[in-house]
């Protein structure tokens, strides 16, 4: 065979040949691909405290969303005859139903001082603690990272102003700027929800929707600060100026492109989130700004129950030590899924 | 340097005038005003006081008003609380509420920092995991938990302290643990990552082979390293501190300014709590520009923006 001339365009036959059993199996992949997802969720699975905390959330969830229908009293309920009765005591007219043959439901945790069944005032506490977070935290993803990912892909001017606001907001004392929000809305929100078309604000609560708004406007610029810093370095990838190469729009990429790959520091900082917002709301619940009458929620119930704390000390401890449980579970969680999505964070 | 400071007082002189902007018109969105509860008033006897306190006059006046005013220190008149001014409220009432404030923070950081210190030297040690689950249980315990539970045990079923008032030294005792807590356990958590980091620099192997004694590498080397990152928790210490106010003040029954906010909302004393926010937001701003001010001073390594 004679030498190739190296400047000749002449084709090598032998590279048009039908791939031989050797060639194939070099290509047959040995093991399924680890996905991001399934990496995270790996070493989440691996992480005792972080399931254990994952079990007591889904275990108090059933009990806050789930039992309170099943349970034969309601959390408004006022059981005459039976005020401010001990845990699994019963009152005489009840003592006398079980006397004659009926089945009354014991009061595990005894009854509050206008008959009302405490252990279902604690659970719908605790449902009203874990909306406020969910709601909050969802609030604060959306706002925050569209926020922060506008201003981290625009740039420039419009980066300069709206990092300047998220500045000034974070520098506002946010639980002053929570009371005096929730204190000055009330009103307006309680006329408003004498309109026609607005009155699911009274079902929900006016200090509820308060709390909401007050999430809304504040507590969005972490998550803000967290998604710019993501995206001012995710800009520069090489998809970024192939996406546009192909003509997508701005909001396209932000969306599609930018949001989805910092998707992990997402999950991480809402659910962190949830029990910071949960904190607050008990917060202003304990000091009579939260939720309205008759609505439980953990902070309210653990403020009542302050006038007969000698008396009846568990009034006090069971929502106190329920919202203690919650927010240390939301936060072992969430330390657990920031090591899972990100290994390089953890110290 | 200097472009840094001027940044960041104008940062902080900006945003006290959009807190006393959006406290002045959050007041006045609540309709009615501050009199209609009061019905014994007659309709006359509202203009007469409304006129008196300059409510009559559009709003852009009165905020005009309210504005010059506070500049000069005048917070006007209490509404509840007669021929009392709100500064002299305010004058009579933080100083209790920063003495708690205070002795709070000295003993989150006197306990914080060594909890914080032993936890990373003796890193992976049952010493360590104990200080660990005691940081990470008291991050999760809001105030008025540790307030209440705490009047429980030690005031009530013990009869160790006393739960209301603040008149001798044991009264400290219970409202201190119960603001102290939160920070001390942020801080042993702050100090022991940056403890780790630093104990882990190669200027702390330079130091050990230069054959400085032990105690000298750990106070003169680490901690005053390790501690810088607990500096910049100062300002949301502060802030926290001022929320924690409210609660324990209002459970220990403590005349100070936390317990006064909280009592002038349920009271609807606009002109208190204007007044109150304002001063307030202006501490910890302003607080939290000197601290920041300070730590590009006391650690050069950090890069000025």
């Amino acid at each position: 065979m004679t030498k190739k001339n190296p400047l000749s365009l002449q084709l090598k036959v032998e590279d048009f040949l039908p791939a031989t059993d050797a060639e194939k199996q070099s290509l047959v992949q040995m093991r399924p691909g680890v996905s991001f997802w399934k990496d995270a969720m790996r070493r989440l699975s691996k992480n005792k405290v972080a399931m254990v905390s994952l079990a007591v959330i889904v275990i108090i969830m059933l009990f806050s969303f789930v039992v309170p229908s099943l349970y034969p009293y309601k959390y408004e309920q006022q059981v005459k005859g039976s005020e401010n009765l001990y845990p699994l005591k019963y009152s005489q007219q009840e003592q006398a139903r079980i006397d004659a043959g009926e089945k009354v439901f014991p009061h595990v945790l005894g009854t509050d001082d206008l008959g009302r069944d405490y252990a279902v005032r604690v659970m719908m506490g605790s449902r009203i603690s874990l909306l406020v977070g969910l709601i909050a935290s969802a609030l604060i993803l959306i706002i925050g990272s569209i926020y922060g990912a506008v201003a981290g892909f625009f740039g420039g001017w419009a980066d300069m102003i709206m990092m300047r606001i998220v500045d000034i907001i974070y520098t506002v004392p946010d639980i002053l700027m929570i009371i005096l929000i929730s204190f000055a809305i009330s009103e307006p929100m309680k006329n408003l929800a004498n309109q026609p078309g607005f009155h699911w604000i009274q079902t929900v609560g006016v200090n509820l929707i308060s709390i909401f708004l007050v999430f809304a406007l504040l507590y969005w610029v972490g998550m803000a600060r967290i998604v710019r810093s993501q995206v001012l370095t995710l800009k520069q990838n090489e998809f970024v100026t192939a996406a546009r190469a192909l003509g997508a729009s701005s909001g396209r990429i932000i969306g599609r492109h930018l949001l989805t790959n910092c998707i992990g520091i997402l999950i991480v900082t809402t659910t962190l989130q949830i029990p910071s917002a949960i904190f607050t709301e008990s917060f202003l619940s304990f000091l009579g700004l939260g939720v309205a009458i008759p609505m439980p929620s953990l902070g309210s119930l653990a403020s009542d129950a302050l006038n007969g704390l000698t008396s009846y000390p568990y009034r006090l401890l069971a929502p106190a030590l329920l919202i203690s449980l919650i927010i240390l579970s939301f936060n072992l969680f969430g330390d657990g899924l920031r090591d899972a999505f990100d290994p390089k964070l953890k110290h | 340097m200097a472009k840094y400071i001027i940044k960041r007082v104008i940062l902080a002189v900006v945003t006290v005038f959009v807190v006393a902007t959006i406290t002045f018109f959050l007041m006045n969105l609540v309709p009615g005003g501050p009199f209609i509860t009061e019905k014994s008033i007659s309709v006359q006897a509202q203009e007469a006081l409304k006129e008196k306190f300059g409510l009559d006059k559009p709003l852009i006046v009165q905020y005009k008003n309210y504005m010059l005013s506070i500049l000069q220190g005048d917070f006007g008149l209490s509404l509840r609380q007669r021929g009392r001014t709100v500064s002299d409220i305010i004058g009579s009432r933080f100083p209790i509420s920063a003495r708690l404030g205070g002795i709070s923070m000295v003993v989150a950081v006197v306990i914080g920092v060594p909890l914080g210190s032993v936890a990373a030297l003796n890193r992976g040690k049952w010493g360590d995991k104990v200080i660990t689950v005691i940081a990470t249980c008291g991050a999760a315990f809001p105030s008025f938990v540790i307030c209440t539970v705490g009047m429980y045990i030690f005031g009530v079923h013990l009869g160790w302290l006393p739960t209301m008032g603040l008149t001798a030294p044991a009264n400290y005792i219970l409202p201190v643990f119960a603001l102290s807590f939160y920070p001390m356990a942020y801080i042993t958590r702050l100090m022991r990552s940056s403890m780790l980091d630093v104990i882990g620099q190669d200027y702390m192997r330079t130091a050990r082979a230069k054959g400085l004694s032990q105690a000298n590498r750990l106070f003169r080397q680490a901690l005053r390293n390790a501690i810088l990152p607990v500096i910049t928790y100062v300002g949301p210490m502060l802030a926290y501190l001022l929320a924690g106010t409210f609660v324990v003040e209002k459970i220990f029954v403590i005349p100070g300014l936390g317990g006064q906010f909280v009592s002038s909302i349920l009271n609807r004393d606009y002109t208190v709590i204007m007044g109150t926010t304002i001063f307030l937001a202006t501490l910890v701003i302003v607080i939290n520009a000197l601290v920041d001010i300070a730590y590009k001073f006391i650690d050069p390594r950090v890069q000025l923006k």
